[in-house]
């Protein structure tokens, strides 16, 4: 297994001193080109898995259990091997491309820093492979795009460097946390494809965090379904969204506009029962 | 009848370093009293354009806009100000859209500088509650502070705050963007409920046109600035004219497959 978590839990200290829990022990396998959707609201815990996974939590922060990439615990690991994961076996994609992007810099610069800092590239080298890169998440007119700075961008070409900069290492797993959040739907859409084809051609494997089923049911090969840092229920995504074990996954269901689940509808696997969870 | 909300040929021209930029162009629309009203269209469509220019915080280059028989553009500065009660706006941004260093009651209660005989004491901490509890939250929320709620129940303040001068319009731009598909779906709820109980009509820009269909009784579908169909809502969508509308359509994220090999599956050619 690629990826391993055992009963992780991450707790945060208060500045008065008392401890909060707020995520109660997860745990989930990946395997190497598997993609796992993670669902659920705000304060569900799903950033909170996905920063400890990357050794990004603050550092206020607890935590226990174990974290087993290739066999590794990242729990247990000095910063500096951290450093040498992230990115190079571990890349993340954030939901604001804006933001996560260097305002000052070039975008063929940002995606060509990784490849001199972690594989010491020429300066040639890592321009040609970061114009390989735009090419690969489909900037038009990548030539010139290379130089262009974030604020000449749209936001869905800011997040398609995103990416870029995310796979220029040729991770074997990739983070995405609601990276379309932000994003139109057509945009989002195309977006999905990209990271779908990415996932199938390089064998990625995929976390992808989002709140929206109508995204999870694109790009996920099995769900985690979390609520207040507790998991719901887990298994092969086409499994938990016909036929849901908990309520709350219905809940979820039923948020979604009726024009997005009618599918679901038709097939008569939904039981229309309201859940309350509040 | 007069149209509540009477937009006619409306152009706007930005000027750029490098020539012009049309974000709307010759767009023509109305809306009834009581009835809402959807806008849809990708990002750059122009329906921020649009909203900017119906609540007045920018002028067309050409076109009129009348709210309830008036023209927008052509009233003075203090009859507009006095207008200004009548339409009201909802943001995309919970976070962004309220002043953390002022109160729930405070916030709410900014926009009724806009009326001459304005309640004051306890007429307007009793209006402001009642808006509280029309919108789901306490009374006694009044006392507390943006920082202290979630993002749905900011965008519930806001909506508060929209109402309080008892507008007839309401523009709502992608005020559901920003929220969780639970959360959304409880704040199209109560612009339902709010529009029963208020007779407010909406204006309601997004993106994502399953939205439309939840809420909206019409809809207008904006490309680069033009107008590319209109009517009602389940007309449009049920059969849809425009190859764009189309494109928007298929866009949506749905459970038409379930997983992602079998979206590959179904893209292959």
């Amino acid at each position: 297994m690629m990826l391993s978590i055992k009963d992780l839990r991450v707790s945060f200290d208060h500045s008065t001193g008392a401890r909060t829990e707020v995520v109660h022990g997860i745990n989930l396998d990946l395997d190497r080109g598997e993609t796992l959707g993670i669902v659920g609201e705000s304060g569900s815990g799903k950033s909170v898995l996905s920063l400890a996974i990357m050794g990004l939590l603050p550092g206020s922060a607890h935590t226990s259990g174990q974290i087993r990439f290739e066999g590794e615990d990242l729990l247990a690991v000095p910063e500096r091997r951290l450093c040498d994961l992230r990115g190079r076996k571990i890349g993340m994609i954030f939901q604001e491309p804006m933001s996560a992007l260097n305002p000052a810099m070039t975008v063929g610069n940002q995606i060509a820093e990784g490849l001199r800092l972690h594989k010491g590239m020429s300066k040639h080298d890592a321009r040609n492979e970061a114009l390989r890169l735009l090419e690969m998440v489909q900037i038009p007119q990548a030539a010139t795009r290379i130089d262009s700075y974030p604020h000449e961008m749209s936001g869905g070409q800011r997040q398609r460097v995103g990416i870029a900069i995310a796979i220029a290492l040729k991770p074997d797993l990739l983070i995405a946390d609601e990276p379309t959040t932000a994003l139109d739907v057509t945009v989002q859409a195309e977006i999905l494809d990209i990271l779908d084809d990415l996932v199938t051609d390089l064998g990625i494997s995929l976390i992808l965090i989002s709140h929206d089923l109508g995204v999870i049911a694109r790009i996920a090969d099995r769900t985690l379904v979390m609520y207040r840092g507790d998991e719901m229920e887990q298994g092969d995504t086409e499994r938990v969204l016909r036929s849901p074990t908990h309520d709350y996954t219905r809940k979820l269901l039923n948020a979604m506009p009726s024009r997005a689940r009618k599918s679901l509808d038709q097939t008569g696997a939904m039981t229309g029962s309201e859940a309350n969870h509040d | 009848m007069t149209k509540l909300l009477d937009i006619s040929n409306l152009t706007r021209k930005f000027d750029l370093c490098d020539g012009e930029l049309t974000a709307l162009d010759n767009v023509s629309l109305s809306l009834d009293a009581g009835k809402i009203l959807g806008v849809v269209g990708e990002s750059g469509s122009g329906k921020s354009t649009l909203a900017r220019i119906v609540m007045a915080l920018d002028h067309p280059t050409s076109g009129t806009v009348h709210i309830n028989g008036q023209s927008l553009f052509d009233l003075s500065p203090a009859a507009l100000r006095t207008a200004r009660r009548d339409f009201q706006m909802i943001f995309q941004d919970p976070y962004g859209s309220l002043d953390p260093r002022h109160n729930v009651g405070r916030l709410i209660a900014e926009p009724l500088y806009l009326e001459q005989n304005a309640p004051s004491g306890t007429a307007k901490r009793d209006r402001i509650a009642a808006l509280l509890e029309d919108v789901g939250l306490r009374a006694d929320d009044m006392n507390r502070f943006p920082h202290e709620f979630s993002g749905g129940q900011r965008q519930r303040i806001a909506i508060a705050r929209a109402l309080i001068t008892k507008p007839k319009l309401v523009v709502a731009d992608e005020a559901t963007s920003a929220l969780d598909l639970t959360v959304q779906k409880q704040i199209l709820e109560l612009i339902l409920k709010l529009r029963a109980e208020h007779g407010i009509s909406v204006l309601f820009i997004t993106h994502n046109i399953s939205v439309v269909e939840e809420i909206c009784d019409d809809v207008v579908v904006l490309e680069h600035g033009k107008l590319v169909e209109t009517g009602p809502t389940d007309a449009v969508l049920n059969a849809p004219q425009e190859a764009y509308t189309r494109r928007l359509m298929n866009a949506e994220p749905t459970l038409e497959h379930i997983g992602r090999k079998a979206w590959r599956a179904a893209r292959a050619p």
